[in-house]
């Protein structure tokens, strides 16, 4: 098992529900300070986005964050050098898309990553069908390979993402990329759809944006994952303490679910 | 190797032609593309669905589409080429093959809805055209400055009935038009099908694509045997996805004719790009060193994508077809060349490849030389910017 998911079965077990905050790496100078900011006011691991020109499922706040991180000089050595500084005691993960990893060759990107403690991957337009290099190349390296799963997976497929995923897995809980809307998902069904078939923690992202959505998913699955809420407060300039309480508001709610 | 290659068959079973092809995409669009390559597989293979596939093509695109010998061009060049006037298909470019092909697709399927991408908003008015005829609603995306290089194909897709959305991220062209259909087709994907112009993207869109494209190569083959002429020396088509391309070559892909595909030089994802993947496939693509998509520059919408079909990066790695770039400076002279020696306005990226023929001619191509040239569109979208042009150098 990847120690990520140790890690994630560990928080499970001690009955927290996780809070994952995601951040575009080096869209602003001062990017690792919201990142301790968030690791501070107790977020159990950290997505680390890491740009790409045309982001297929996310949508324009994402996109708009990419830009600018790219108009930086972004790249995938620049976040290595920055993370080589950064010691926050939660678990990284690399959010990207395959074209990203793919240029920079499988095998060294995974080092990479892997060299400064990133110890898990997301790669949405990279379906296991085709990921079997990328697998294998993280595999050696403890950086578990994470899968989504749609509202739009099938059962038989579910089952197959639910055995592949490593670390949680990913429940989008809306038809929609990220950041489109408020409306809240439907969660509920696909984090079920995974328990039925795998122990996995089971993450939901896409459709949780504010702190009463996550106390609504709180009772239906491990951890919830909050990008575009919080990256569209960054575009606007929010500095690391609007981070810090970001994510108290996120663990405030969390945390009261569980008592 | 060991038996002779049969090129332009189907891809294997993850969407391959050679290394290239496959299904890159988010987790949300593999089942629509999953059901797709059913419902196609299906479709191709009922006879019902092909005889109506032509049926409409006949009665209401204009099918079959002549071809024309281009004498007064071919004494002017030492050549003998012969057309195959796409221009003169319903909607005025090969495009409509494509849009009926996969309209039919979209009632079967059983859903109401078609969003396509556009870039010289050929594929849009094509598309809203057999959305309007099989009472599909319609919704096409178009990056923001082709709205305004094309504003007249925006105004003639709404009088079809279509809503068209601008674009405004990224480079505001077509590679953006496809990002934001995807997108799109990601929360609506129940009850509807994207409709995608070219030969690119997610298996099975570039084999099926491809397959609805093929019935110009087929009538040609047909067309040159019955006026004596026989397979051409060298079939040539302008590429920027490449589905024009790829539909003539298909009816000569396994014939001694030389396969030529013209990209535009802003935009010339094989002859200077490098794999990746983009838009669901692997292919050849545009980009910087560290695997950012860069934008491509064209003076035609059409061409102004940074990638390639995957089967013409298949092509060319196998040498079976070659891909030659021409700039934006030579486009014009060719637009005016065949207009005024054979009566017929090309579109600006059908211009690219006559522009190809006048560059070769003499050199590459020896006199005699048999050419037969996918004359893919017509230019009147493009005699407003044309005059613009013209206007400017004089």
């Amino acid at each position: 098992m990847t120690s990520l998911e140790v890690t994630l079965r560990k928080l499970r077990e001690g009955g927290r529900r996780a809070f994952v905050p995601y951040f575009m790496a080096g869209m602003t100078g001062d990017w690792l300070r919201h990142v301790e900011a968030a690791a501070n006011a107790g977020a159990d691991a950290i997505e680390i986005g890491l740009p790409f020109s045309d982001p297929m499922i996310d949508g324009v706040i994402i996109q708009q964050a990419a830009e600018r991180a790219l108009e930086r000089g972004t790249t995938l050595a620049s976040v290595v050098r920055d993370l080589a500084t950064l010691d926050v005691g939660v678990p990284l993960l690399a959010m990207t898309y395959y074209n990203v990893l793919l240029h920079g060759g499988l095998e060294r990107s995974a080092a990479m990553l892997a060299q400064v403690n990133v110890r898990g991957a997301i790669v949405p337009d990279l379906p296991p069908e085709e990921s079997d290099e990328w697998a294998s190349a993280c595999a050696s390296r403890d950086v578990a390979t994470i899968y989504l799963v749609a509202p739009s997976t099938p059962k038989e497929r579910v089952t197959v993402i639910a055995q592949r995923t490593q670390g949680y897995c990913y429940a989008q809980g809306r038809m929609a990329v990220t950041g489109t809307t408020s409306e809240e998902g439907n969660g509920a069904a696909v984090a079920a759809a995974v328990r039925a078939v795998s122990d996995v923690p089971v993450y939901v992202g896409i459709g949780v944006s504010t702190p009463e959505q996550a106390a609504n998913a709180a009772p239906y699955c491990d951890g919830v994952i909050v990008g575009s809420a919080l990256v569209r407060r960054l575009l606007d300039g929010a500095t690391p303490e609007d981070v810090e309480n970001f994510v108290k508001s996120f663990r405030t709610v969390l945390d009261a679910k569980n008592n | 190797m060991n038996s002779p290659e049969v090129f332009m068959d189907k891809p294997d079973a993850s969407g391959r032609f050679g290394d290239f092809g496959g299904r890159f995409v988010p987790e949300a669009l593999m089942t629509a593309c999953l059901e797709l390559e059913t419902a196609f597989r299906e479709a191709w293979a009922d006879d019902a669905f092909v005889s109506e596939f032509h049926e409409v093509l006949h009665t209401f695109g204009g099918r079959p589409t002549p071809v024309t010998e281009l004498s007064r061009l071919s004494r002017h060049l030492g050549l003998r080429i012969f057309a195959k006037r796409e221009d003169l298909a319903h909607t005025g470019s090969h495009k409509i093959n494509n849009v009926v092909g996969q309209t039919l697709l979209t009632k079967r399927m059983g859903k109401s809805r078609v969003i396509a991408e556009t870039g010289a908003g050929q594929h849009g008015v094509a598309t809203a055209t057999a959305a309007a005829r099989l009472g599909l609603s319609c919704t096409v995306y178009m990056g923001e400055l082709d709205t305004q290089r094309q504003a007249l194909n925006v105004f003639r897709m709404e009088l079809l009935g279509a809503t068209v959305v601008p674009v405004t991220s990224g480079s505001r062209t077509l590679k953006d038009a496809v990002n934001e259909a995807m997108r799109e087709w990601v929360s609506c994907v129940e009850d509807t099908h994207y409709c995608l112009g070219s030969v690119m993207g997610p298996h099975p869109f570039p084999w099926m694509v491809r397959e609805f494209q093929s019935i110009i190569g087929r009538e040609a083959s047909r067309q040159l045997s019955e006026m004596g002429v026989g397979t051409p020396d060298v079939v040539v088509a302008c590429v920027g996805g490449g589905s024009n391309a790829a539909g003539i070559f298909a009816g000569f892909a396994n014939t001694d004719a030389r396969l030529v595909g013209v990209e535009a030089a802003g935009g010339a994802a094989i002859a200077t790009g490098s794999p990746g993947v983009l838009h669901g496939m692997r292919s050849m693509l545009i980009q910087d060193e560290f695997g950012q998509i860069e934008e491509a520059h064209s003076i035609s919408a059409g061409l102004d994508y940074p990638g390639i079909g995957p089967e013409h990066a298949f092509l060319a790695d196998a040498h079976r077809a070659h891909y030659v770039a021409i700039g934006d400076d030579d486009v014009i002279p060719a637009l005016q060349l065949l207009s005024e020696l054979e009566g017929i306005v090309p579109a600006l990226e059908t211009a690219h490849a006559v522009a190809w023929l006048i560059r070769e001619a003499g050199n590459s191509l020896a006199p005699g030389t048999s050419v037969l040239l996918n004359l893919s569109g017509r230019g009147d979208k493009d005699v407003a910017q044309v005059r613009e042009i013209l206007r400017g150098q004089s």
